[in-house]
């Protein structure tokens, strides 16, 4: 959690190899393996995911053939045979019903035309395709509505397991009722300035970011 | 037929070949396309089933510009008379060189003149009712250095239907002219993948004169080819006609691609569409001359008109003259050219999503041309002009 423009976003985009960013000190690992010196897809493949804050349209481009796309270069850069087409298409079918994702979605260009919640939704969906160790939701709550909501959660709980971890950045104590986090911590001016347990959240809802801010001060 | 030849010869005497001062002539020089001698063009060898190859379909086979009854199925068809140009019927010998000499005005178009002039191959098509399936033209190339003519003429009776598919490397250098003459109520479709050899060189023209709700659509594929200039010119003679002319072209680097396309409304309520694509790379050259002239009392016209280059690379370039001429009050035109580079927040999505950098960029150029693909109208036409695509730009990632 963290005020806005604190830098929350700009740490998934970093870690996640967007270009236009400079590291001038630290490291990133994932698995034991330096991230920095990765591209994006490859990132990826290591098991990096982000859902954006604000998800791309690609015109043109068939939801459907992207996933696919995806989960085979994932399986190609792993040296894992590709799926078949036809369990490509039964894993999706499952995974979009779950999600309330109907079929026809799935057809359309990527997010084109689809309404904030439907993004949202998307990204989770994609998530569970493509099944990363290491999970960034980036406000993946703001626009859903209150179902939707319990849906995403579900779909993230579903995926908690040993060997995934999960970064979930939220302004909203509401969405840790139904994804329980094990550490909270507070972000400020580019820095994790406090750290806790599920209680950190709570205070933030409660009394906003002042008070955390002066004791940094 | 010689009385129109000498017509052509002297209407082409008299506006001379183009220049390269030619206003009409500004982006696209015409050198290669005129000189005496004939620069030869490698044959390029191709691993893969022809285009078009799954689709049922009539086959006119033409080697090195000649007509070839033995490699041709054969010419007949339920409700379609074919016959070679040299023994064109009287409706065909009247009609040649009509439709193109009425398509000198106002912008001359000296190429399609010679055509008329010195064409002797070619086929005539007249078709009553729905033709069965399509009439498909296959350019053989055996010649380092064919320099080809064809001149087709193509009748469209009343309510009739007819679709024409042509393809192959054709020449090192290619000059045909298509004149169309759809009667009411009659369409024609026109799918065609232009020659593949890097070095050929091509000047084409199609002349369509619609009438009353007839319709007209034709798709162009272009990928390769030093020189290619597709010109397109229709006249929308009876009221609730529909024209939809529609290109996709990729290029790598010694590559120059123009479209050039001129339609006339001249009665009610018709309808015109342009979408043309164009992905340049290497230095590759994009060029798009297209006008739309409403003449008065052409009230209700629909025109639409659309032109984008995606450029990889800072070397390659695409000029864009989209130009409308209106005299009536109530129509609908709209008319754009664009250039642009590919979408980086769009690569960085499928990128954050295993996608490889190479494999994203041929996804989004895929995309991009698509909105003219999608214009074809016979699906699984459409799927192979797709396939041949993605081949393409496979071809040049591994
Ligand atoms: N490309 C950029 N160039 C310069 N400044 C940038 C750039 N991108 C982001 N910033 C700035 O960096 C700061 C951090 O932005 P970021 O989007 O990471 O914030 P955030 O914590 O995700 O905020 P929010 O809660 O509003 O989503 C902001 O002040 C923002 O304006
Ligand atoms: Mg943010």
């Amino acid at each position: 959690m963290g005020p806005n423009g604190s830098g929350k976003s700009t740490l998934s985009y970093v870690l996640s190899g967007r270009a236009g960013y400079e590291v001038t000190q630290g490291s990133a690992t994932l698995l034991g393996q330096d991230l920095l010196d990765m591209e994006p897809e490859e990132r990826a493949a290591l098991g990096l995911f982000l859902a954006f804050q604000y998800p791309v349209e690609i015109p043109g481009v068939g939801n459907m053939t992207f996933l696919r796309t995806a989960v085979n270069s994932q399986r190609k850069a792993r040296g894992e045979d590709e799926l078949s087409a036809g369990e490509f298409l039964k894993d999706i079918r499952a995974k979009a019903k779950s999600l309330k994702i109907d079929a026809e979605m799935l057809k359309r260009p990527v997010n084109v035309g689809f309404s904030g919640g439907e993004k949202k939704r998307n990204e989770i969906l994609q998530m569970a395709m493509l099944e990363p160790k290491m999970c960034i939701l980036d406000e993946t709550d703001s626009g859903l509505d209150v179902d939707a909501m319990k849906l995403v959660a579900e779909g993230v709980n579903a995926l908690r397991s040993e060997g995934r971890s999960f970064l979930v950045i939220t302004h909203y104590q509401r969405l840790l009722d139904h994804i329980k986090p094990d550490v909270v911590h507070i972000m400020a001016d580019g820095r994790i300035i406090k750290s806790g347990g599920p209680e950190l959240a709570i205070e933030v809802e409660n009394n906003g970011y002042a008070d955390l801010l002066a004791e940094v001060a | 037929m010689e009385a129109a030849r000498k017509s052509a010869l002297a209407r082409l005497q008299a506006m001379g070949l183009p220049q390269r001062r030619d206003e009409y002539w500004k982006y696209t020089r015409p050198d290669l396309l005129i000189t005496e001698d004939v620069a030869p063009a490698e044959l390029l060898i191709l691993d893969e089933a022809p285009l078009f190859d799954t689709v049922e379909r009539l086959k006119i086979v033409f080697v090195d510009g000649v007509f070839d009854a033995d490699a041709s199925d054969d010419l007949s068809m339920e409700g379609v008379e074919i016959s070679q140009l040299k023994d064109a019927p009287d409706w065909a010998q009247s009609l040649y060189g009509v439709l193109e000499e009425n398509g000198q005005t106002p912008v001359k178009r000296p190429l399609a003149a010679l055509n008329s002039a010195k064409a002797t191959q070619g086929i005539v098509i007249r078709v009553f009712g729905k033709a069965s399936k399509p009439v498909s033209l296959i350019y053989v190339r055996k010649s380092e250095t064919s320099d080809v003519m064809l001149h087709h003429i193509i009748r469209v009776e009343k309510g009739a239907d007819l679709t024409i598919l042509e393809n192959g490397p054709a020449a090192a250098r290619l000059n045909t002219v298509m004149e169309v003459d759809i009667a009411d109520k009659g369409a024609f479709h026109h799918v065609r993948a232009m020659g593949r050899d890097h070095a050929r060189r091509a000047a084409t023209h199609i002349f369509g004169r619609l009438g009353h709700e007839s319709t007209f659509k034709s798709f162009t594929m272009t990928v390769n080819g030093k020189l290619t200039r597709n010109e397109v010119v229709l006249e929308l003679t009876g009221d609730d006609a529909i024209a939809h002319i529609a290109g996709a072209a990729m290029g790598d680097g010694d590559f120059l691609h123009d479209d050039t396309v001129f339609i006339t409304h001249d009665s009610l309520n018709c309808q015109s569409r342009q979408v043309f694509k164009k992905v340049l790379r290497n230095g590759a050259t994009g060029v798009f001359q297209g006008k739309i002239l409403v003449k008065a009392g052409a009230q209700k016209t629909d025109g639409y008109q659309m032109s984008q280059s995606l450029l990889l690379d800072g070397d390659s370039q695409f000029y864009g003259k989209p130009e409308l001429e209106i005299y009536a009050d109530d129509v609908l035109c709209s008319h754009g050219s664009t250039t642009g580079a590919i979408d980086d927040e769009a690569m960085f999505y499928l990128q954050s999503r295993g996608v490889s950098k190479a494999e994203a960029q041929d996804l989004l150029v895929l995309a991009f041309l698509d909105a003219a693909v999608d214009e074809i109208e016979d699906a699984a036409i459409a799927d192979d002009i797709r396939s041949r695509l993605e081949g393409w730009l496979a071809r040049r990632r591994d």
